[in-house]
C-alpha cells in the first residue's frame, strides 16, 4: 500500500464509504423506513423480503430500520467519545510536553496506567457499576482513548519544541499559551488528525463489544452491538439478525482504520517506501 | 544483566502497587450501594437490615482501613470474600483462570507461528499477490469484531457443518476428546484478531531492516540469500516482533472477554462479568486487579526477554 496512487484512491473509497453511511444513520429520520419500534409479532423472524429488505427481529420490527437507528447511535457515542478524547488527551500531552518537571511526569504516569488494563475491561467494570447510558458511554469510551492522543501530542509536542521558529517565539517573549496554540499546536495536527480516525474505529469497535456483552445501550434503544448480542440467541431462526449488524460494524471499523492508515502513510514523509 | 533485572523487577514491584490502588479506587469509589442493591429485589428494606447487612459486608469500615485491608490481603493473597455465597476471591479466580488462560496461551502461540511465517513471507515477496492477499486478510483480522468472527464460525461449522458444538465446556480430566472439540472454535476465534497484528508488524519490520547498510553489506559480500534473512534480517527485526506479541498477549485479556461471552466459556470473564452486574465487589476487585498484575509480569518478562535478544538494552 506504499503506492501514492494506490494510498489516495483507498483515501477516497473508504472516506466516501464512511460519508455515505454516516450521512444515511443521521437522516434516518426523514428516510422512508418503516419505524424501527412497530412490532408486528407475526411477522417475526423473517429472512429479506420485499416489505422487509434486512428481515425482522423477534418483535417483527424491521431490520433495515433497525440497523440505521442502531449505526446511528453507534456513531454518535464514537463521535462524542473521540472528541473528547481528542480535546482532553491533546491538552494533557502539549501541556506535559511543553512544560516538562511534575505535570510531565503526573500526565504520562497517568497514561501508563490506563494502559495496563485492556480497554473493554475496564469500561466493563466502571460502566457496569456506574450504570448504563450514553452519556456515561460516551464518558468512559473517551477517557480510555486520552492515552492514545496525550502520547502522540506528548511526543510531537517535544519534537515541534526543539525548532527555531519556537524558540524564537519564546525568545520575542511571546506566553506559553500563545506559543501552543499559534506555533505547536498547527504543527503537530496532522498525527492528531490520523489518530481520530483510528480512535473513531476504535471506539465504534469498544461501545459495540459492551453492547453485545449487555452492559453498553440499553433496550428499546438499538446499537449495532446490541443487536449482535441479541440475534446470536436467534441464530437457527434468522441469522440475518446478526448478519446486517456485523455486516455495516465491520465495514465502519474497516474505513475507519484504512482512511487512518493511509492518511499515516501520506501524512509522514519518512513512511514512504516501508508500507 | 542483574543489576538490569533487579531494575525492572523493582520498577514492576511500585507499579503493582499503583495498579492495587487504582483498581481499589474504581471499584470503591464509584457510586451505588451494593448493600441497597442487594436489599431492592426483597423490596423496601429499613435501616437496621441495611445497616446490619453492610456490617455483614464489611462495608461499614472506613474507606480507609479497607484500603488498608485490601493492601495486606494482597501481599498474603488474601483477596477476601464474595458478597454471594462463601466462596473466597482467591479460590473464585484459581477455578476461572486457568480457563482462561489456557484460550489465550494456545491462540496466541498459534497466532504467532502462522503470523511471523507469513509477514516475512509478505515482506520478502513485496507487491506479489501473496503480499496483497495477506494484506488484506490482516486488515479484516483487524478491523472484523472478535464476536462476529464466532458468531460466523457458530453459524458455519456448528450450525450449518454441524462439525463441532456451538457452545459450552466439558473439562480435560472429564472427556479429553469433547474438550478439545469445544476448545477449537474459540482459539480459532481468538487467534485470528492476534494474527493480524502479528503480520503487519513482522511485514513491516522486515522491510525496515532490509534497507539497513549491514543487510546490503552481506549481500554484497556474497553471503547466500538464505542465511542472510534467518541471520542478518531475522534477528534484528526480532525486538518489534516480541514486542508486537507481548503486547498481544495483554490485549487478549480484552478479546477474550468478548470470545468466552459468544462461547459461554467459563473464564475469567464470565466472572467478572456476573460480579459487576451483581455490584459484588470483592469479586470485581481480585480480578481486575489480576488482569492488570498478570499485563504487569508479562511486560517484565518481555523486558527480560528484550535484555537477552539486544545486550544494548541493558546498558540504558
Amino acid at each position: 500500500m506504499g503506492d501514492p496512487i494506490v494510498t489516495q484512491k483507498t483515501i477516497w473509497i473508504s472516506a466516501s464509504i464512511l460519508l455515505i453511511i454516516i450521512v444515511l444513520a443521521l437522516a434516518s429520520p426523514i428516510l422512508p423506513l418503516p419505524d424501527p419500534d412497530a412490532q408486528n409479532i407475526s411477522a417475526r423472524l423473517q429472512g429479506p423480503s420485499a416489505d422487509h429488505l434486512f428481515g425482522t427481529d423477534e418483535f417483527g420490527r424491521d431490520l433495515l430500520a433497525r440497523t440505521i437507528r442502531g449505526t446511528r447511535t453507534s456513531l454518535m457515542i464514537a463521535l462524542g467519545a473521540t472528541l473528547l478524547a481528542a480535546v482532553v488527551g491533546t491538552a494533557i500531552g502539549t501541556i506535559g510536553g511543553y512544560f516538562r518537571g511534575v505535570s510531565e511526569f503526573l500526565s504520562m504516569r497517568l497514561v501508563d496506567l490506563l494502559l495496563v488494563f485492556p480497554p473493554i475491561v475496564l469500561a466493563i467494570v466502571v460502566v457496569g457499576l456506574l450504570g448504563s447510558s450514553r452519556l456515561h458511554l460516551m464518558l468512559v469510551i473517551g477517557t480510555l482513548h486520552v492515552a492514545a492522543f496525550a502520547r502522540l501530542a506528548y511526543g510531537s509536542t517535544k519534537s515541534v519544541q526543539e525548532m527555531e521558529f519556537v524558540q524564537a517565539a519564546q525568545a520575542l517573549g511571546a506566553s506559553a499559551s500563545r506559543i501552543i496554540v499559534r506555533h505547536i499546536l498547527p504543527n503537530i495536527l496532522s498525527p492528531l488528525v490520523v489518530q481520530f480516525s483510528l480512535s473513531i474505529g476504535a471506539a465504534v469497535l469498544l461501545e459495540s463489544g459492551l453492547s453485545f456483552l449487555g452492559i453498553g445501550v440499553t433496550p428499546p434503544d438499538a446499537s449495532l452491538g446490541l443487536m449482535i448480542g441479541r440475534g446470536r440467541g436467534y441464530l437457527y431462526q434468522n441469522p440475518w439478525y446478526v448478519l446486517w449488524p456485523s455486516l455495516i460494524l465491520s465495514v465502519i471499523i474497516l474505513c475507519a482504520n484504512i482512511l487512518g492508515d493511509s492518511l499515516r502513510d501520506r501524512l509522514d514523509p519518512r513512511l514512504h517506501g516501508t508500507r | 544483566m542483574g543489576r538490569y533485572v533487579i531494575r525492572r523487577l523493582l520498577a514492576s514491584l511500585i507499579f503493582i502497587f499503583v495498579v492495587a490502588t487504582a483498581v481499589f479506587l474504581i471499584v470503591r469509589v464509584l457510586p451505588g450501594d451494593p448493600a441497597l442493591l442487594l436489599l431492592g429485589e426483597s423490596g423496601t428494606a429499613d435501616q437496621a437490615t441495611l445497616a446490619a447487612l453492610r456490617s455483614r459486608l464489611g462495608l461499614d469500615v472506613p474507606l480507609s482501613q479497607q484500603y488498608i485491608d485490601w493492601i495486606t490481603g494482597i501481599v498474603k493473597w488474601d483477596l477476601g470474600k464474595s458478597f454471594f455465597g462463601a466462596n473466597t476471591v482467591q479460590g473464585l479466580l484459581s477455578y476461572h483462570f486457568p480457563k482462561s488462560l489456557e484460550l489465550i496461551v494456545i491462540s496466541l502461540v498459534l497466532s504467532a507461528l502462522i503470523g511471523v511465517a507469513l509477514g516475512i513471507q509478505a515482506a520478502l515477496r513485496r507487491g506479489s499477490i501473496i503480499d496483497v492477499g495477506i494484506n488484506l486478510l490482516a486488515a479484516g483480522g483487524i478491523s472484523i469484531p472478535v464476536y462476529v468472527f464466532g458468531l460466523l464460525f457458530v453459524l458455519v461449522f456448528a450450525i450449518n457443518l454441524r462439525w463441532l458444538p456451538a457452545n459450552g465446556y466439558v473439562e480435560f480430566t472429564r472427556d479429553p476428546l469433547r474438550h478439545i472439540t469445544y476448545l477449537v472454535l474459540p482459539v480459532l476465534t481468538l487467534s485470528l484478531t492476534q494474527w493480524a497484528q502479528i503480520v503487519r508488524i513482522t511485514r513491516s519490520t522486515v522491510l525496515e531492516v532490509q534497507r539497513e547498510d549491514y543487510v546490503r553489506t552481506a549481500r554484497a559480500k556474497g553471503v547466500p540469500e538464505r542465511r542472510v534473512i534467518w541471520l542478518h534480517v531475522l534477528r534484528n527485526a526480532l525486538i518489534p516482533v516480541i514486542t508486537i506479541i507481548s503486547l498481544q498477549l495483554g490485549r487478549s485479556f480484552g478479546s477474550m472477554v468478548l470470545v468466552e461471552s459468544v462461547f459461554n466459556w467459563p473464564g475469567l470473564s464470565s466472572l467478572l462479568i456476573s460480579s459487576v452486574t451483581r455490584r459484588d465487589l470483592p469479586v470485581v476487585q481480585g480480578a481486575l486487579f489480576l488482569i492488570g498484575l498478570l499485563v504487569i509480569v508479562i511486560n517484565f518478562v518481555t523486558d527480560l526477554i528484550y535484555g537477552v535478544v539486544d545486550p544494548r538494552i541493558r546498558y540504558e
